[in-house]
């Protein structure tokens, strides 16, 4: 653990703005041990903050519910651990609209509650149990639903952030088509908190369906997988999700999600029954672990599973199946994800050791990257992260850093986190 | 033109001399000015020169050259942008991408394409149909708008109500960035790793760089599309249709609605053939699996004619289809039948604005005598109200022009947008800050400074007030390059 030591008079500065307090166990970042825990309650609040924590060259970790608070690259300090917690307030549920305003804090499953009522939702699954609106933004984590709705990247129409010199910026608005002046919005999303501290977004929302149906079935080896998922993509049954279960072992389970008016999804039920085979079944009910990710909760830091987000093309998901296969000899690589977008998530068990992941992540690598995506490391023990580039190429790195020199020129956000020690 | 000025434009005219023929390396007045506007025709500028590469190297060794000599450039696809976008820099050159019109790949089983930044909106389609697939933004252009333009402009159209915009179906881009390099954004596979440039240089209107192939998603062609027109007295019921349907939980493809006066010009144009008397018409789209569709259309017309529809006309064949689309996609052009010059507007408001925003222009263009017809994209609030003027009459102008204003103030009143998919160019720069503060602009202006500290590409668009970039803390010290070559002042 590194500790973090403030001092007196900057302490003070931000104390004079919010709430402050010390650092308990669980306000660790990674490994880290913040040297004070800040928690303002309005957008107006975190800007003061920042501009104490900028008087004071002060680094910020910003936390919305801690769910995903060890991804990435430990922080190389963290000064304030800066509580978007009390920022939790839903602003504007427009239903006419299908819009909704929130605050960055609120959790993503009291959102899905309070426009539920309206019959509405917003199309972005709850991977990661607990987590906040603001941090599924940061870390842009997605599930089966992204097939038809993208992620939170199309679906945020507003945002509110604050930069590490303490002003507060929009961008967008609250209509859902708007293409005045740059999408800033888009920026945030998957920026792990180093560019700027997002405090308020607004979503577009849908209306929930009437009914939806699963239908599973099983899948014998990597290539049958990918053959039923193409059938599947390129039918008319019009999946509302595509989704693969690859266990270490052997075979695996394709599930379909259909959604809509009932007698529809009842005849596009029926129709994906046909294309997958005589062991496909139907339910009402998602299947155990649907929307879930496949790894475990991180707990110690030296016991964490190494979670993966894999992409590729369509053709190439036999090939990252038969790799994770290939594999198994030395590192049982669960795989789960949306094979109909091209997006899984892998867990390799804590305990493995640390050369057989680092070998597992770069065949990984190397299978995605020639089928047009990439292996992302999102969280991993500490060695693992010591010995494993968690990103991978990134061709316009250098761009990257020159967009992080000018938001926040002394690299006091998130330090070290993100991709190329961003 | 300064002496600076000319001997940086002779010097990137001598480096596109060596890369590219003769005849795409223009210089001749007469020629530059036949690229002086795009579709936003009152803003015309003469290019100092203009090149038309044929490759991404070439296109990127001559942005390269601009760099060196502080020449500033504009690109420019098919010309068609409504906001001046491509509107050239007199002491500028004019990068034209209509010779890049390669489709590289159309492959099914990815559900990608990728094409040269020239290659027409329509074609991609054209190209993807024969595999059962098509690419889903359709600004109303997309026989002529080229795929760059779409990029930079993130294009919209009326299926975007339920298939999104550019920005949701570009995957990929390579950029010329406006220091003449030639990088990869994104990949052809999902959320590539970091930040995500792509998103911020889609719709960026061309101030972060120059695309020189775009990676597309394609879109399953839907097994049913019922296309169906409805007359309505008014625009109140039209509006509180559309209301209804999208509150039933129904997502059309499209849902337009077009005013008397619209609808006259229209049926000026090209005999549509609408119902005789409507003061509203919608033209709604349903697109999907063939039993979903059919049970939508059943919601969709029950709720129409609750709503006052006196006519519902269902197209039963492709031509049918067609011609319904052919009045709603021509109305800006047949405007010019009922009217010598208009200016479209492109404001935004929350759907469940729409009445009181649509009064409150009836009550604008009554008390100042402008005519003002509606055409617009009802499912999200994207109005084009076409404000018609004669220039020859004195004065005319000036009034269309406040009462344009007038309505981009009604749609910020409202929380809305001052753009829904047009952009902002030169035509709309001057009303950003009644949408945004200051600091926001200042933020958005963060990302133009890392693509582009000294401000050549695209100059003069989108921002009210271009700013020069401030300098990084421990680098370079003393006047801004561009402002000792005379090029710009501090503000």
């Amino acid at each position: 653990m590194t500790s973090t030591d403030v001092a007196d008079a900057a302490r003070r500065a931000v104390a004079e703005t919010c709430e402050v307090r010390d650092p308990e166990p669980l306000d660790g970042v990674d490994g880290v041990v913040p040297g004070l825990v800040a928690r303002p309650t309005s957008t107006q609040g975190v800007a003061a903050v920042l501009r104490a924590a900028a008087a004071h060259r002060l680094t910020v970790v910003p936390r919305g519910r801690g769910t995903k608070l060890s991804w990435g690259r430990p922080p190389t300090s963290a000064d304030v651990l800066l509580d978007l917690g009390g920022l939790d307030r839903l602003l504007d549920h427009a239903a006419g609209d299908l819009i909704v305003a929130v605050e960055a804090g609120m959790s993503l499953a009291d959102l899905q509650q309070q426009v539920a009522d309206a019959g509405q939702r917003l199309c972005v699954d709850e991977t990661v149990p607990g987590a906040s609106v603001g941090g599924t933004l940061a870390a842009n984590t997605s599930g089966p639903r992204r097939l038809v709705a993208g992620t939170v990247r199309d679906l945020l129409i507003g945002i509110t952030v604050v930069r590490a010199d303490g002003v507060v910026a929009k961008a967008g608005g609250r209509v859902v088509k708007n293409v005045a002046g740059y999408d800033l919005g888009k920026l945030m999303v998957g920026s792990f908190g180093t560019l700027a501290v997002v405090t308020e977004a607004t979503f577009r929302l849908h209306p929930v369906p009437a009914a939806r149906r699963w239908v599973t079935a099983p899948v014998e080896d990597a290539r049958h997988a990918q053959r039923l998922a193409q059938e599947v993509i390129h039918s008319q049954s019009v999946p509302a999700a595509v989704e693969i279960d690859w266990p270490p072992a052997a075979g695996g389970v394709l599930t379909v999600l259909l959604e809509g008016r009932a007698a529809g999804v009842e005849a596009r039920a029926a129709t994906v029954r046909g294309l997958l085979g005589d062991f496909a079944t139907e339910s009402d009910e998602p299947p155990a672990g649907w929307s879930g990710y496949p790894w475990g909760s991180s707990g110690d830091p030296a016991e964490r599973p190494t979670a993966l987000k894999l992409t590729f093309v369509l053709s190439g998901l036999a090939a990252v199946l038969t790799a994770a296969r290939e594999l198994v000899g030395d590192v049982p690589i669960t795989l789960s994800g949306s094979v109909g977008a091209g997006v899984v998530q892998a867990a390799i068990p804590a305990g493995t050791p640390v050369e057989a992941v680092a070998s597992a992540v770069a065949r990984l690598r190397e299978t995605c990257s020639r089928h047009g995506g990439s292996a992302v490391v999102l969280d991993g023990s500490a060695a693992v992260k010591q010995a494993v580039d968690l990103w991978g190429p990134l061709p316009a790195l250098d761009l990257m850093r020159r967009v992080k020199d000018q938001f926040d020129p002394d690299h006091r956000l998130s330090p070290g986190r993100f991709v190329g020690g961003i | 033109m300064t002496s600076t000025d000319r001997a940086g434009i002779a010097a990137v005219a001598r480096r596109a001399a060596e890369l590219l023929p003769d005849a795409d390396v223009i210089t001749d007045r007469a020629r530059l000015r036949t690229y002086e506007c795009d579709g936003l025709t009152h803003y015309r500028v003469t290019p100092a020169l203009v090149v038309v590469p044929e490759t991404a190297t070439q296109l990127a060794a001559i942005v390269a050259a601009c760099a060196e000599h502080g020449v500033p450039f504009v690109a420019r696809g098919s010309g068609t942008g409504l906001s001046g976008g491509a509107l050239p820099h007199a002491d500028g050159v004019l990068v034209v991408t209509s010779r890049m019109r390669a489709i590289r790949e159309v492959r099914r089983e990815d559900q990608r394409a990728v094409v040269e930044p020239g290659v027409i909106n329509l074609d991609v389609t054209r190209a993807a149909t024969p595999l059962g697939y098509y690419y889903a933004p359709d600004p109303s252009s997309q026989q002529v708008c080229s795929i760059g333009g779409n990029l930079a402009e993130n294009s919209g159209g009326a299926h975007c109500l339920k298939y999104g915009f550019t920005a949701n179906h570009v995957l990929a881009a390579d950029l010329v960035t406006p220091d003449g390099d030639l990088v990869t954004l994104g990949g052809a596979a999902p959320d590539s790793p970091g930040y995500d440039l792509l998103g911020a240089v889609i719709g960026s209107e061309g101030t972060l760089g120059i695309a020189t192939s775009v990676t597309l998603r394609l879109t399953r062609l839907p097994e049913e599309v019922r296309t169906v027109l409805v007359g309505f007295e008014s625009t109140d019921q039209a509006g509180a249709a559309t209301s209804a349907i999208i509150a039933a939980g129904v997502l059309p493809a499209a849902i337009e609605m077009m005013d008397a006066l619209a609808i006259e010009a229209a049926e000026a144009a090209v005999q549509c053939n609408y119902p005789a008397g409507a003061g509203a018409v919608l033209v709604i789209e349903l697109d999907g699996a063939a039993d979903e569709v059919a049970q939508e259309y059943d919601e969709v017309e029950r709720l129409c004619r609750d709503h006052g529809a006196f006519e519902q006309r269902l197209a039963t064949d492709p031509a049918d289809r067609a011609l319904i689309w052919k009045g709603r996609k021509s109305a800006f052009a047949a405007v010019g039948r009922i009217s010598p010059d208009y200016i479209v507007q492109d404001g935004v408001i929350p759907r469940t604005a729409l009445p009181e925003v649509l009064h409150a222009i009836a009550e604008l263009s009554s008390s100042s005598g402008v005519r003002v017809a509606n055409v617009f994209h009802a499912g999200d609030g994207n109005l084009h109200p076409l404000v018609l003027f004669d220039d020859a009459v004195e004065g005319a102008g000036a009034a269309a022009e406040e009462v344009s204003g007038a309505i981009l103030d009604l749609c910020i009143q409202h929380g809305g947008s001052i753009t829904g998919e047009h952009g902002v160019g030169v035509d709309k720069s001057a009303y950003m800050p009644r949408m945004y503060s200051e600091e926001d602009l200042d933020t958005m202006q963060l990302v133009r400074c890392a693509f582009d500290p000294h401000g050549i590409s695209n100059p003069g668009k989108v921002f009210p007030t271009p700013r020069l970039c401030g300098e990084v803390p421990g680098r370079h010290k003393g006047p801004h390059p561009l402002q000792e070559a005379g090029l710009a002042e501090v503000f």
